[in-house]
């Protein structure tokens, strides 16, 4: 397995997690929340590269031709859908704390200080 | 009959889908709705009280489609089943059960979403504790938060649950998706998803540094759910302004599976191949006792009384975690027997806080000053379940509490004990102030200062307007509750067939065996000696001081004005009030930042002392 994908995978999660923590916007926080998550993306297709695969790998191909483990790309997708569902009911929030709070701003939000 | 451990969630996903797709048809049919939501999740209660039984006589493994392991390799997705994951399933069911009992007159109108939401929050729940396949535990994970965050958002046209719900959900996403990649890791390096097949594979080698990050990278969003500090921030938020009945499914159990899935994921992946069980246990200990303490604190000087029970959970969580830490049968026994108990006493409370918003239209303590002395049944629940909090004998709370702090004294940390008491202490006399000032008018009046008043008014009442009556349904579930406490507390050979259960759980060899070669582990294999669980003097002795001492402070709490030398301080909770504004600021930028600081610490001081 190389090292490339996962400095990637760490460096989008460092970007995503400076995004969340210094966001003055909801929707921006929001959108910080799905690079985290695309890290993840990343992780697992970069973990799903296998070389000098065998069998459930190879049924109809020549051997030693480079594969993908079809199981990460089923993670992925499963993942992508949690995502889905994830972002559409914070972004219903963030409209919701627009219309009550008249700020996207996470830090004037100021119902629950203290 | 193994199909009865899916049926336990596809039955509640299926019934929730369906009422959602024939909306229209209910529009003006709520009794219906209630009736149908109440059925499916007292039958999904019955069915898992029978897996839980089937499970005492061995290892229950469903292998979805059929797909059964074969040479030891875990080809499909199963559900494999212990006592306590199933006793932990059937908690979840009951206390759905009892808050849609609750809600059938709490609510003036209901949509037909918090139905549905409710079943896809418990089919989250079940699912998390029954599965045995690592990737699943993450989807069942994320299908409870998401039904968590939509419930916590109820009522979207006030302030406080839209932010609440924004903070828990980006919160808790972080961590899901933190504990994803450490499964993606931990997948890269075995190949498997399956848990035994994972553990199997593990122990194999060495721990390297790969094995470490993903078991912490796993962990952390496990521990943002069950709410350690310093991972617990959005609790405090969620549980102030989500209405009542999913307040008594956070605390009553969402908390405490965050709890299970750590015992779960460290006693059938990482125990055999991490070893250092030395460095592991301290480090729980460690989170543990923090998380304790700081919830007891905050949890005093707290007035908004969701508030206060959220920060007892807190507190509560540290206690169960402390149990963990053990790695032994019996440190576990006691968090699954204290989680038991406390989830019951819980969710009574915060039953009872419903009815108090119902009938009075206020949660703030300093407001209800005296004016609860109508609700007389009501009090009487209330301060039972507040002396089961504070580890009554003979409620439950007291054996799990008297287990976990005796095997620490056995280890010759009788400290550890003291601060446990001394958290129960604090948290029961909050909670018995509260009974005390509320429902029978004890104390002083409390001055009215100005920022509580405006906090009074602000708290809206959940129901159109105060009611002259408590209905029965609202007040029969909190009394059951309680008296299902004491009956659990007194149920007889309850040690040895948790003890016994809890042998199991650690045993990760006969698990591995159950569960890749189909073998039928009716003994747990001696690895563990079983110590005595009869109910010793010191348990129920400090199980009484622990109520007692709380009855004294509340007693303090309520008089302090009229004692001379406290007469001139400020008070006793107003001097933690600069520190828990500080931290607890609503703003989940902190938050998330708190949760960097808490990953990086507990990887460094892993990854230092395992290598």
């Amino acid at each position: 397995m190389h090292i490339f994908p996962f400095v990637v995978v760490a460096w989008i999660v460092g970007v995503g997690l400076y995004g969340l923590v210094t966001s003055r916007h909801l929707v921006h926080q929001i959108v910080c929340l799905i690079v985290v998550q695309s890290s993840t993306y990343v992780l697992l297709l970069g973990v799903g590269y296998v070389s000098g695969a065998v069998a459930p790998y190879f049924y109809d191909i020549p051997l030693h031709t480079p594969a993908v483990d079809p199981v990460v790309q089923a993670l992925a997708l499963t993942d992508v859908v949690v995502e889905a569902a994830v972002t559409a009911l914070l972004l219903s929030f963030a409209i919701q704390a627009h219309k009550r709070f008249g700020t996207l701003d996470p830090q004037e939000l100021a119902e629950l200080k203290g | 009959m193994d199909q009865l451990l899916a049926l336990a969630v596809t039955v509640p996903l299926i019934v929730a889908a369906g009422i959602s797709a024939l909306n229209p048809l209910f529009r003006n049919q709520r009794r219906v709705l209630d009736s149908i939501a109440i059925v499916t999740a007292a039958s999904v209660t019955a069915m898992l009280v029978v897996v839980m039984v089937r499970a005492a006589a061995g290892e229950q493994v469903y292998w979805f489609a059929g797909f059964r392991p074969s040479h030891g390799i875990a080809i499909g997705v199963d559900f494999a089943v212990d006592p306590l994951s199933a006793g932990l399933a059937c908690m979840a069911a009951l206390l759905v059960t009892a808050s849609m009992v609750f809600s059938w007159r709490y609510f003036e109108r209901v949509a037909t979403y918090y139905h549905a939401l409710m079943l896809t929050f418990l089919a989250g729940m079940v699912g998390f504790c029954l599965s045995g396949d690592i990737f699943d535990l993450f989807v069942w994970f994320e299908l409870m938060g998401v039904s968590a965050y939509a419930l916590t958002a109820y009522r979207p046209e006030e302030r406080g649950p839209v932010q609440g719900a924004l903070n828990f959900a980006i919160t808790n996403s972080v961590g899901a998706y933190l504990s994803l990649s450490g499964i993606g890791l931990i997948y890269g390096r075995t190949g498997a998803l399956n848990m035994a097949q994972i553990g199997r594979d593990v122990a194999r080698h060495r721990p390297d540094g790969l094995v470490i990050v993903a078991f912490v990278l796993i962990l952390t969003g496990l521990l943002i759910k069950s709410a350690i500090v310093p991972f617990h921030f959005w609790l405090a938020d969620a549980h102030a302004v989500a209405p009542t009945p999913v307040c008594v499914l956070f605390s009553g159990v969402m908390v405490e599976l965050g709890l299970y899935g750590i015992a779960r994921v460290y006693w059938s992946m990482f125990g055999n191949g991490l070893g250092h069980r030395g460095t592991i246990s301290s480090a729980f200990l460690a989170l543990g006792l923090l998380t304790a303490i700081v919830g007891a604190l905050f949890c005093f000087r707290e007035r908004h009384l969701k508030r206060l029970l959220a920060f007892s959970t807190i507190s509560h969580a540290g206690m169960f975690l402390v149990g963990l830490s053990w790695l032994t049968p019996l440190g576990l026994a006691g968090a699954a027997v204290y989680v038991v108990g406390h989830g019951l006493v819980k969710a009574a409370l915060f039953l009872c806080v419903g009815i108090v918003l119902h009938r009075l239209g206020s949660v703030n303590e300093t407001w209800l000053h005296g004016r609860g002395r109508r609700l007389p049944v009501t009090g009487v629940v209330f301060t039972l379940a507040a002396l089961g909090l504070a580890d009554l004998p003979p409620f439950a709370t007291y054996l799990g509490k008297g287990w976990i702090s005796g095997t620490g004294s056995a280890r010759g940390m009788a400290w550890v004990a003291a601060v446990l008491i001394a958290c129960s202490i604090l948290v029961g006399g909050a909670v018995l102030r509260v009974a005390g000032g509320v429902f029978y008018g004890l104390g002083d009046p409390p001055a009215e200062d100005p920022e509580m008043a405006k906090g009074a008014s602000e708290e809206k009442s959940e129901t159109d307007e105060a009611k002259q009556r408590t209905p029965l349904t609202m007040i029969i579930p909190p009394a059951v509750l309680v008296l299902a406490a004491i009956a659990v507390g007194v149920m007889p050979h309850l040690g040895e067939v948790v003890q016994a259960a809890a042998i199991r759980f650690e045993d990760q060899n006969a698990y591995n065996a159950a569960v890749l070669y189909g073998a039928h582990v009716t003994h747990p294999a001696a690895v563990y000696r079983a110590e005595s669980t009869n109910a010793t003097l010191a348990d129920v002795l400090s199980g009484a001081g622990s109520a007692f001492g709380g009855l004294v402070l509340a007693a303090l709490a309520l008089y302090w004005r009229r004692i001379p030398f406290l007469r001139r301080s400020s008070g006793p909770d107003l001097v933690l009030a600069g520190p828990v504004q500080r931290f607890q600021s609503g703003v989940v930028n902190d938050y998330i930042t708190w949760v960097v600081i808490g990953v990086t610490c507990l990887g460094a001081a892993l990854a230092l002392s395992i290598r």
